[in-house]
């Protein structure tokens, strides 16, 4: 038993504590927009954010983020969820778009910490994310789509 | 979720005959008299025309068109919807696109016989005629109604984006405003088709129309479907193929708080739970004993060695010109070259899953296996077909895998409780279904003057297609197309050419994988072209464009993609490109990549130029993300991704050793498309073939070394 904010909500979940917050968002809040991928932090599906760090859902117990403030590709709100997700429409960056929460949820988190980041910032802030469709070439053009949007 | 239907479907005939010969001209307004499968019924309630199985259209004006493929990220709605709204005189903002249900009698792909599925990039090629049909039809019943509600000509009523009008009257409506008039019209004998110069959305760039939002987590895939008291179901695979399940003793996985059930089944032991991680955990504290007796305990090594053995004996013929032993025999120089190539993983974002409700490619084979299973007639289990996170064939599977362990899991429990099976991503890397491993060998004479006097082609590997309900269509002669494809049909003018099959037996399950044979038959000639160029001192693109001049589209593409790539102009120092060109599912696709080598000697290739001629280009955007995509993916392969077996046992389980491409390696990608008005042919596939061969040639050229196993990069450092 717990309590877990997410998207500003206060949830009690009965749950073990070694539970990944993953699971506690799909199959008990049914918060499906996270996605499980690898289920070892080796492909980003599943990313959050949580104190607005991104971070691999899949690997983090439920018991780990009590007291913090837990948000999901559901509750991203703000600017740069908006420019990013905007870019991404105007894109057409997805394909078949189940990589695509954690995409944005990274490419959010990157551009609050650097708002103007070079092809380097991208690679390193990006790298976790993986997409088998490869749709890599538009997710770079989407973020600096975002960043210059948020720069004018 | 096994439910029955309430009610047996309309009757219905559609005669592949006359599809067939309304297919034969690119559309230049030809008339064309009808075959169309029907809706439901003409007139639906609440006045919504549906003239046929394709096209909704509902008084609150929006336009409903009905796709019978899969979408799995290659744009099919995009596409489908396209051909349908182009021919309507749609409006693309009131465009919907919904899944049709299993039912092969309407929804089967014309190019695979009576089943529904999707598969070998034929989803836009199959559906070209038939949706431009089903366009008209609608907008024909449309214009007959307003005709009829104003009193004039349906000849002088002209349509445009979503609205009838009338100049003379200045009568004007929407198709909302027209639906429940037209469905009392009778459907038109016949119709015209546009010319292609009048296509208003048809070559155009439109935003893609996808089920769901995929930007703000709301899309759902299957793996997100929850119905009320669902288990989520896990099942204990066997660590070898041909494995069995001797003995289990579940009383630890029992124990485990939220586990429900734990079920023998033809596949393993499944442990079901009231969700994932109680299912996992579940999974994780059963006590297995396995019969081996019956498992595969080959691996990697022992097969390459055996078809290294294989390939030097002759095979079954796939194609023979002229005499290519004698022609090697006079040769004034003889190029040999053998290639290898491992298994490989589809690894979709979204592992695999099933709930018989599923992300099917082959809905109606899905239908089938689950009625055999489950002891109905298959009319009447409902198959949804959902969005699919990926699925590069996966999803194919002919023998309906999923949908059948889903189904024997749902029996075991009596059916009491609807059941989600969802494999782990190690469930999808170690569980087979892989791309095949195979070894090529490859010998080709040269005359004094260098031209290329005979070729001979030997393939070994399994086959996709044995013991699978594709067998009868695939399998000719002893030779399974899909082994052959694009080493059969090499475009190249060779005198004297034998291309021959050896077919093993391995008990490693196999797949269709993105682009089929192409996969390793255009990096196998394609690779050895740039050998003989270089043997022979001849420039690789001289090359090729002389050996293809009877081969316009092949020639197009790579002369489009050199001259885009500029061919001639010198690459910095450290930098090389070279070119290929492949067709596969009736596109040609030529790339050429420049490569470089990081610090570390692992190559990264930096720009690849594309070039694509798939005909009518439907949605160029669309086709554009995926050349870019199938470059992505097939770059994958081509560097680091393979699956290896030790004794029988993969050894690769995850995303750390199964290595995908990440964003740091990915090229910048130019994509150029050839204009043309042949019949749209796919794009879902015919952008991975090129890849590897073309950085595998610029790597030589860099490095002065061949590699001729994939993938490269292990090599290569």
């Amino acid at each position: 038993m717990g309590t877990l904010r997410v998207n500003g909500t206060s949830h009690t979940v009965d749950v073990d504590p070694d539970t990944p917050v993953l699971w506690v968002l799909r199959d008990d809040l049914r918060l499906t927009g996270t996605k499980f991928g690898c289920g070892v932090a080796q492909c980003g599906a599943c990313t959050i954010h949580i104190d607005g760090q991104a971070v691999r859902s899949c690997v983090t117990p439920v018991g780990a983020v009590q007291g913090r403030e837990v948000t999901t590709i559901e509750g991203v709100l703000g600017q740069v969820a908006q420019a990013v997700q905007d870019a991404w429409r105007r894109l057409d960056v997805v394909q078949c778009g189940y990589c695509q929460s954690g995409q944005i949820m990274s490419a959010i988190a990157l551009l609050s910490e650097i708002p103007q980041p070079s092809d380097a910032d991208i690679n390193a802030a990006m790298t976790g994310n993986v997409c088998r469709c490869a749709t890599y070439v538009r997710i770079r053009a989407a973020i600096h789509e975002a960043a210059k949007t948020l720069g004018g | 979720m096994l439910a029955r239907r309430t009610a047996p479907l309309p009757p219905l005939h559609l005669s592949r005959r006359r599809f067939l010969q309304g297919s034969a001209a690119a559309g230049v307004g030809l008339l064309i008299g009808f075959d169309l499968p029907v809706g439901r019924a003409v007139a639906l309630t609440g006045g919504v025309l549906a003239p046929n199985a394709f096209v909704r259209i509902a008084p609150d004006n929006t336009v409903t068109i009905i796709a019978k493929h899969i979408e799995f990220g290659q744009g099919t709605y995009t596409g489908l919807a396209t051909i349908l709204a182009e021919e309507l005189d749609a409006d693309w903002s009131q465009v919907h696109v919904e899944s049709a249900p299993a039912d092969a009698t309407r929804y089967n792909n014309l190019l695979f016989g009576p089943v529904q599925g999707t598969g070998g990039s034929t989803a836009v090629a199959n559906s070209w005629e038939q949706l431009r049909k089903a366009g008209a039809m609608a907008r024909a019943m449309l214009v007959a109604a307003a005709a009829r509600e104003w009193g004039v000509p349906a000849a002088e009523i002209t349509v445009e984006r979503g609205v009838l009008s009338h100049a003379r009257t200045g009568r004007r409506a929407t198709f909302g405003e027209l639906a429940s008039q037209a469905a009392t019209v009778p459907p038109p004998a016949d119709v015209q088709l546009k010319e292609p110069k009048d296509f208003k959305l048809i070559g155009h760039r439109l935003p893609r129309l996808d089920p769901g939002s995929k930007t703000d987590g709301s899309a759902q895939f299957t793996m997100d479907v929850s119905l009320p008291d669902m288990l989520t179901a896990l099942i204990a695979r066997p660590p070898r193929f041909g494995t069995k399940v001797r003995t289990f003793d579940a009383s630890a996985a029992l124990q485990v708080k939220g586990v429900t059930d734990v079920v023998q089944v033809p596949a393993g032991v499944a442990v079901l739970a009231r969700n994932f991680w109680a299912a996992r955990k579940g999974r994780e504290a059963l006590m297995i004993a396995w019969d081996e007796s019956g498992a595969e305990m080959r691996g990697s090594d022992e097969l390459f060695t055996a078809y290294r053995v294989l390939a030097r004996q002759p095979g079954t013929s796939a194609r023979r010109e002229g005499d290519p032993a004698a022609a090697l025999a006079g040769a004034a120089r003889v190029v040999e070259a053998v290639y290898e190539f491992p298994y490989l993983a589809h690894a979709t974002m979204e592992p695999d899953g099933c709930e018989v409700w599923a992300g099917s490619q082959l809905q109606t084979i899905d239908q089938a296996v689950v009625a055999h299973i489950v002891g109905l007639p298959p009319e009447e289990v409902q198959v949804h077909t959902l969005l699919a996170g990926g699925s590069f064939g996966r999803r194919g599977t002919p023998n309906g895998n999923e949908a059948s362990e889903a189904a024997s899991i749902a029996k075991a429990i009596g059916g009491r409780q609807p059941v989600k099976l969802v494999w782990t991503r190690e469930d999808d890397i170690t569980g087979g279904l892989y791309r095949p491993l195979y070894v090529h060998r490859l010998r080709a004479g040269l005359d004094s003057a260098g031209r290329i006097v005979g070729w001979e082609h030997r393939i070994v590997g399994q086959s996709i297609a044995k013991n699978t309900p594709f067998e009868p269509m695939l399998v000719k002669n002893g030779i399974n197309e899909s082994s052959v494809e694009g080493a059969a049909n090499l475009p190249y003018d060779i005198p004297n050419l034998s291309v021959e099959l050896h077919t093993t037996e391995v008990g490693v399950p196999v797949l269709f994988w993105r682009s089929v044979g192409s996969t390793h038959t255009a990096f196998a000639t394609e690779t050895f072209l740039d050998e003989l160029a270089h043997t022979a001192g001849r420039d690789p693109l001289a090359l090729r464009r002389a050996l293809l001049t009877h081969h316009p589209r092949h020639l197009g593409v790579l002369e489009l993609a050199a001259q885009k790539a500029g061919w001639d102009v010198p690459l910095p120092r450290g930098r090389a490109r070279e070119i290929a060109v492949h067709e596969s599912f009736n596109s040609f696709v030529a790339q050429v990549a420049e490569v470089s080598l990081g610090h570390d000697g692992v190559p990264q290739v930096e720009r690849v130029v594309c070039a694509v001629d798939c005909g009518v280009a439907v949605n160029p955007d669309v086709i554009r993300a995926q050349m870019e995509g199938g470059i992505g993916f097939g770059l994958a392969s081509a560097l680091w991704s393979e699956i290896t077996l030790v004794q029988g046992r993969v050894q690769q389980s995850n995303f750390h050793d199964y290595r995908p491409l990440r964003i740091e390696a990915m090229p910048q990608v130019e994509v150029y498309i050839v204009p043309s008005a042949a019949p749209p042919t796919g794009v879902g596939e015919p952008g991975v073939p090129p890849i590897a061969p073309a950085v595998a040639n610029a790597l030589f050229h860099l490095t002065g070394r061949r590699v001729r196993h994939l993938p490269l990069a292990r090599r290569t450092a």
